[in-house]
């Protein structure tokens, strides 16, 4: 793509330039939503139920409402307007309407003087429940008509077989995004009956409707401004405290702050949901895919959330990156009364690769060849049809590139005598003589959509404005962590040829949707809005002074200067404010086919891990990486995604889970859901593949979500390696292991 | 009650409850957002401190036991045109992403270069094994130290 800038910028895409929040961050002066504050601010606190399934028989609030310093006691009795919200179907609560249905689901909110009297007045309200079973389980939820989408997918020609076949059943347990930031909320009144709120977000403008419904005001009395976000994962995609809140300031005419405490958090935001997959690959002798054919169940727990886009993410991911003529899946995603289940990092395709990429290590060893020579025969590549969807694959798909990339990296060294006893499965807790641990090596490959499906008017607003004092960037696309705001920064350098750019985060007021950040969306839709704004600009800016280049200086033709930025700015700052969308697509038929994607990304991992084999104890030697990323717009920042999302996908392979009893959740602390550390962290090798793009911004593709989709199925292969056991449920246990 | 603490150099005073931890005094009380509130439970060291010389999980500590203490936290590190090395090399190296857990990080981080100039990479993954990042995945992190035992060698 030309850029019309000869000049180098500082800063611009390529460069591992550092963050604009990275000082304010490491010096700790960075405002999270959880430290805003003021004077006369009230803290909000919340009344949970107990129970997955229970009946309120009775509600009393007079204890709370007597306590001194408690301002306001709310319930859904309360709630102004729409009683229920929900992002792809309104089927919530706001608060429990007389049934809970999940464990943790709201009650009431209180709001008073200080946060421990706001705590312990919540805790002061009298509330009797009669129990109901709790449906947990999914497949009979399913059989009685309890779901939130059920679809299948039929290509080819499904009485096709082939003579070797691979069968497996496969589970995946129910993973926590666990961002350290809690669900945090801050509700200031603006004194003309509106409200401005600094709230844990993905995506303020979806938030926005939700709220302005439930709150039944007008959209333009209620702002949703980008808060100071401590990692997201999927996990702020949906409403938690928002409505809550809002409320509280509403009643009470003053700021109110409400922060969940860890368990909170794991009982206030949805899920990972878990699975239980099965498969049979059917292939010719000589290695061919002839046909897949699966069934999957995903639990969606109590509330629809985001359910429908992650049964169609595992349902179109079913078979990975490679071509098969014949496929059939039937996919469900269950309503129950577990916790509510919605999007996390690789959403559906997450689940489906461990099933997927167990079969084809399955297939090659039923076949006796390399794991990896089979994944190159039968490799997805540009152009071909998906094998589900049938959609033909526009843009790059690197399969075989990524797939040599990591064979290619060297393994280490064998385990030695003399290795740091700290260095082996269990640390310095080891008790089998070092002789006896066992390594082994697996592989995987994974494949996975970008940005919103299935004819979803997915767009991203953004609007750049020069100034004599530099470059502005107007977005309100959510920055959790991940590096947009430089991603931005550096889009625009380049385009328009100065170093001095700075992103200001618009509020809902003013400025249009980013649209979500999760689906690996926000540098191609958010920076491709920056991008075509800043084209846009530049264009604008040299059309009107006659130049031929812009640089940070002023406008030139023929080289020569012929206006100063001064003289751009003349008449006021210039902007340019641009709706960018991604290619169009589609629903798909009743048989799951059609052009339901934007564009795909492929990634490979392989794991090497050492197992005590009696204990059943495992350390994660390394876990290396070669990414397809179109073009690498900030090296640095993509090495620090693939490294954090193989850490969550080495997490759900041996340690995360949260252990779900009667639709309770035993362990919802970080003492007992346990989330890779330092000493848990294996090495990590990356190897970056630009095979550019038909549309993000500079060919860039999102990489977010594909390290933690075939990072969890290679660090299995390679446990299964080590030992020979089956494994067909991650998080893989001690017992798995030692077989007990 | 009322406490003395001496904070990042400065002699403080402040009224406490009977429950509270010298993590929501810092936060709540003398205005030290910097330390961050992410479990409560001593888990995930998002709440590190300099605790009379010791690095600490301020959630753990209760206030009324903090009296006559002297404490260093994030605030007290580095100022914006004087950073501590070890903040720098988290810049450089990419170590910050959320940022959530970068204050305890850096402040368990200085105290183990404090103690230990030239660290190993073990101990290093030891010294900070109760510092839980989400985002990063360690790696960059790790680098920083590098860079800065680098330098000091």
């Amino acid at each position: 793509m030309t850029t019309g800038t000869t000049a180098e910028v500082r800063g611009g895409i390529g460069t591992s330039v550092r963050r604009p929040d990275g000082t304010p961050k490491v010096m700790g002066n960075f405002a999270y939503a959880s430290d805003l504050s003021s004077e006369d601010m009230l803290w909000g606190a919340t009344l949970r139920s107990p129970y997955a399934h229970a009946r309120l028989t009775r509600l009393d609030l007079g204890p709370a409402i007597a306590m001194a310093g408690v301002r306001a006691v709310l319930t859904q009795d309360d709630v102004p307007g729409e009683l229920t919200f929900g992002q792809e179907e309104q089927d919530q609560p706001v608060f429990c309407d007389g049934v809970a249905r999940y464990w943790g689901e709201p009650v009431a909110v209180v709001a008073a003087d200080d946060e421990e009297t706001a705590r312990r007045a919540a805790a002061a309200i009298i509330v009797e429940w009669e129990r109901l079973e709790p449906l947990t389980d999914p497949e009979k939820a399913v059989e009685d008509g309890l779901s939130f989408r059920e679809m299948k997918i039929r290509r080819g020609d499904v009485d096709a077989t082939g003579s070797v076949v691979v069968e497996g059943i496969y589970e995946t347990a129910t993973q926590d995004q666990a961002p350290l930031g809690p669900e945090a909320g801050f509700a200031i009144p603006d004194g003309e009956g509106g409200l401005d709120l600094y709230i844990t977000s993905q995506w303020i403008h979806v938030d926005h409707r939700q709220i302005v419904a439930c709150l039944d005001m007008p959209d333009d009395s209620v702002r949703c401004h980008p808060a100071g976000i401590g990692g997201a994962f999927g996990s702020r995609e949906d409403i938690s405290l928002h409505i809550h809140v809002a409320m509280l300031s509403l009643a009470t005419g003053l700021p109110v702050k409400m922060v969940y405490d860890r368990t909170e958090s794991f009982a206030g935001h949805v899920k990972r949901h878990p699975s239980y997959m099965t498969y049979r690959h059917e292939a010719d002798a000589d290695g061919n895919l002839v046909k897949v054919t699966a069934r999957l169940l995903l639990d969606g727990g109590a509330y629809a959330h985001t359910s429908r886009a992650v049964l169609a993410n595992a349902a179109f991911f079913t078979v990975g990156p490679y071509r098969c003529d014949n496929v059939v899946v039937d996919a469900a995603v269950a309503k129950t009364n577990n916790p509510p289940a919605g999007a996390m990092r690789g959403f559906g395709a997450v689940q489906t690769c461990f099933a997927s990429e167990s079969q084809m290590d399955l297939l090659a060893a039923e076949l006796g060849v390399d794991p990896l020579a089979l994944r190159r025969q039968n490799a997805l590549l540009a152009g071909d049809p998906m094998s589900t969807s049938g959609q033909i694959i526009e843009g790059s798909l690197p399969t075989l590139e990524v797939i040599d990339a990591i064979e290619a990296i060297p393994l280490p060294d064998a385990l030695d005598d003399g290795d740091d006893p700290r260095l082996l499965p269990g640390g310095t807790g080891l008790t089998t003589p070092s002789s006896a641990v066992v390594r082994g090596v697996g592989y995987a490959v994974g494949l996975k959509n970008l940005a919103f499906s299935e004819g979803f008017d997915d767009f991203a607003e953004a609007r750049v404005v020069m100034t004599p004092a530099g470059v502005e960037v107007h977005t309100a696309a959510m920055e959790v962590g991940q590096g947009l705001v430089t991603v931005c920064q550096q889009i625009t350098r380049t385009v328009l040829g100065t170093e001095k750019v700075a992103v200001v985060w618009d509020d809902t007021s003013q400025i249009g949707s980013a649209g979500s950040t999760s689906a690996s969306r926000q540098t191609q839709m958010t920076g491709g809005a920056v991008h075509a704004a800043a084209v846009g600009l530049r264009a604008q800016i040299l059309a009107a002074h006659g130049g031929d280049e812009l640089r940070g200086d002023g406008v030139y033709r023929d080289g020569g200067r012929i206006a100063t930025i001064e003289d751009v700015c003349a008449g006021g700052p210039v902007d340019h404010h641009v709706q960018f969308r991604h290619p169009e697509t589609f629903p798909p038929d009743e048989n799951g086919q059609g052009d339901v994607h934007a564009g795909f990304v492929v990634a490979a991992h392989r794991a090497v891990v050492d197992v005590d084999p009696e204990l059943g104890l495992v350390r994660v030697v390394r876990i290396d990486t070669s990414q397809d990323v179109g073009t690498a717009l900030n090296p640095q920042a993509i090495t620090g995604q693939l490294e954090g999302g193989i850490m969550q996908g080495m997490g759900l392979a041996i340690m995360e889970e949260l252990v779900i009893d009667e639709g309770i959740i035993r362990n919802p602390t970080f003492t007992d859901y346990l989330i890779p550390t330092f000493l848990d962290a294996p090495a990590v090798e990356t190897r970056i593949i630009e095979a550019g793009d038909h549309w993000g911004p500079f060919g860039a593709k999102g990489i977010g979500e594909s390290p933690t989709i075939s990072s969890t199925p290679a660090v299995v292969a390679a446990i299964r390696a080590a030992t020979g056991r089956p494994l067909t449920r991650v998080p893989v246990r001690p017992e798995d292991i030692a077989g007990i | 009650m009322n406490i003395r603490i001496k904070v990042n150099g400065e002699e403080r005073s402040v009224d406490v409850a009977g429950a509270d931890s010298l993590l929501t005094v810092l936060r709540n009380g003398l205005d030290l957002p910097g330390t961050k509130d992410a479990c409560e439970q001593g888990e995930c060291g998002s709440c590190t401190v300099i605790f009379d010389d010791e690095a600490i999980c301020s959630c753990l500590v209760m206030a009324v036991d903090a009296d006559g203490s002297e404490v260093t936290t994030v605030e007290g590190l580095g100022s914006e045109d004087d950073l501590h090395p070890f903040q720098e090399a988290m810049l450089a190296e990419g170590g910050v992403q959320c940022g959530f857990c970068t204050p305890g990080v850096v402040v368990a981080g200085s105290h183990l270069l404090a103690e230990n100039p030239a660290p190993s990479e073990i101990e290093i993954r030891e010294a900070l094994s109760g510092n839980i990042c989400r985002c990063t995945g360690y790696g960059a992190i790790l680098r920083a130290f590098e860079t800065v035992t680098r330098e000091d060698a």
